[in-house]
């Protein structure tokens, strides 16, 4: 069984039903960042969307990205509002920034000690946490500080 | 002033509540709610509930127009209303829907209402029991941030620590809608005082800046006000309040996913408080009292910043209880209580108060308060904000 920064039971992430980001999860499965980008005018964009919010093109592609970045913002949960959040105690979450592609930004998680101090700029990599025993096996990608 | 404004056409003629209640407490059933709100507002009003003609509201309120207007008996049912998204951000776009239909012959007389009893369906502050999740929710319910307060605290923080704020403005915030309930004996908080020790001793519920005080209540109850065209206004029973201008919207990706907002660290009104302002000809020196949305503390704050009373930079010395407490304040603030003390009516009480101060009707009246300025749920996409104001100001 592979460990989770969170506990077991908590909301499962699936592909859209419309098959808009299957290309991202995808991706995780195989320790890869994939992101959008479009193929009318180069822009990055995220979340996905059908569309490029910059030039209106249809033809929004997907591209592997370095998975590093810089926190942008961060909090620290500790009223649990899921079931399966109650034994966990506080957890941080962290909103990372993608200088290289667009300074589009990913949520995630920092696992590390409840009372981690958590600075605004500093640079994070990924680690991609695989949850293999999932009805559909899926990967989250959780955040690291740089080494 | 163009003709193309809706300053000056409309009035609010009538305001009504239920009793406010805590989750889970109301004897009464959430469509009962409404209706009990709406036929005070009407009695407050000095009309007949079969008058109404019109229904407004936002956030996909569960009492259906039609159901109301059967039970109400209304011969002639002309507007039906529902303001998309943005759940309590839509609380002065409802406001200002109703009113258009008014200024263009579409109703004469619209009840603007929200029943909310939390109690009997699903709170707020819960996450979603779904077992999967995809879209927005995939890239955020998995790392635990699922409540509003977990979806907003981010804006905040990167907020605050770009402009050095203090949650020294949180509290302020949180102690001054305390002390205002404490005179009004609609609130669920009246006879329950904050102090700063217990508020600073409050749980966390998001670090680094939503404590428990910082949070809304989850309440049952419904409100209601009732608008009219200005000219019949004038025969009804109240002392007529104008609508100058309303707002909504958001400003550039304001609702892209995955927290993508261009403009983040913001409570989504950069573009709509100018217009705001443009529409009513004042300006924020000109506003007399202020009730703004509290979903947490911090969306008050950046509101605020937003339609212009203070610069991010001056938060730290605008955020005191001196400065927002009526009725001497230099710009008081939620004077009835609002949704962290009165009652969390998903915003609407706060605009019963804006008409009740002007027409000196309020628990903590400012004196002489000419105009009030609403602002609805901030943070959220589209959000909405709106000016009041008395005969003299138009």
């Amino acid at each position: 069984m592979s460990s989770s920064y969170l506990p077991a039971g908590m909301p499962a992430p699936v592909p859209s039903p419309d098959g808009l980001d299957v290309a991202y999860w995808e991706g995780t499965r195989r320790g890869e960042l994939m992101v959008q980008k479009c193929g009318g005018c180069g822009g990055w964009q995220w979340g996905p969307e059908w569309m490029c919010h910059q030039c209106n093109s249809f033809d929004m592609q997907w591209e592997q990205v370095a998975a590093n970045g810089l926190i942008y913002s961060w909090e620290r949960p500790w009223h649990p509002v899921h079931p399966a959040l109650k034994p966990m105690g506080p957890y941080t979450v962290v909103l990372v920034e993608l200088p290289h592609a667009g300074n589009i930004r990913m949520i995630g998680n920092l696992p590390g000690a409840a009372d981690q101090e958590v600075v605004i700029g500093s640079a994070v990599e990924a680690v991609f946490e695989a949850h293999d025993d999932a009805d559909t096996p899926y990967t989250l990608v959780q955040w690291q500080l740089a080494t | 002033m163009s003709a193309r404004t809706i300053r000056g056409k409309v009035a609010i003629a009538g305001v009504g509540e239920s009793v406010y209640y805590k989750h889970g407490q109301s004897p009464d059933a959430e469509f009962v709610l409404a209706l009990q709100a709406i036929v005070r507002a009407a009695e407050d009003a000095g009309i007949n509930p079969q008058e109404i003609d019109g229904f407004a509201s936002y956030s996909n309120d569960r009492s259906d127009p039609s159901r109301l207007a059967a039970a109400l008996g209304i011969p002639d049912l002309r507007f039906s209303n529902m303001q998309f998204g943005g759940g309590g951000g839509g609380v002065a776009a409802a406001v200002a829907n109703g009113a258009a239909a008014i200024a263009n012959g579409y109703a004469e007389c619209v009840v603007v209402f929200r029943a909310l009893a939390q109690g009997q369906f699903r709170r707020f502050g819960q996450g979603a029991p779904d077992p999967t999740v995809s879209g927005d929710a995939a890239y955020m319910a998995p790392y635990g941030v699922m409540s509003p307060s977990q979806k907003y605290a981010m804006r905040a923080t990167r907020f605050m620590h770009d402009y050095g704020v203090s949650n020294d403005v949180l509290r302020a915030i949180a102690m001054t809608s305390y002390r205002h309930a404490q005179a009004n004996p609609r609130a669920v908080m009246n006879g329950r005082p904050l102090d700063a020790e217990t508020y600073d001793n409050s749980r966390w519920i998001v670090e680094p800046v939503n404590r428990l005080f910082d949070c809304c209540q989850e309440n049952d109850g419904a409100a209601a006000l009732i608008l009219v065209s200005a000219e019949r206004a004038k025969d009804l029973k109240q002392k007529p309040v104008y609508l100058l201008a309303a707002a909504q919207g958001s400003d550039h990706r304001c609702g892209a996913p995955v927290m993508n907002a261009t403009n983040f660290p913001s409570s989504s009104f950069a573009t709509v408080a100018p217009r705001l302002y443009e529409t009513a000809g004042v300006t924020a020196d000109d506003i007399d009292v202020l009730q703004s949305y509290e979903n947490f503390t911090t969306g008050v704050m950046m509101a605020i910043v937003e339609h212009g009373f203070c610069a991010p930079e001056e938060c730290n010395e605008f955020f005191t209880e001196d400065n927002l407490a009526a009725p001497s304040g230099r710009m008081p603030l939620n004077t009835s209580g609002g949704n962290l003390a009165e009652c969390y009516m998903h915003g609407l009480g706060l605009q019963l108060e804006a008409v009740r101060q002007l027409r000196g009707q309020s628990c903590n009246q400012v004196e002489g308060a000419k105009l009030a300025m609403n602002i609805a749920g901030p943070m959220v996409t589209p959000v909405s904000s709106l000016i009041m104001g008395t005969e003299e100001t138009l």
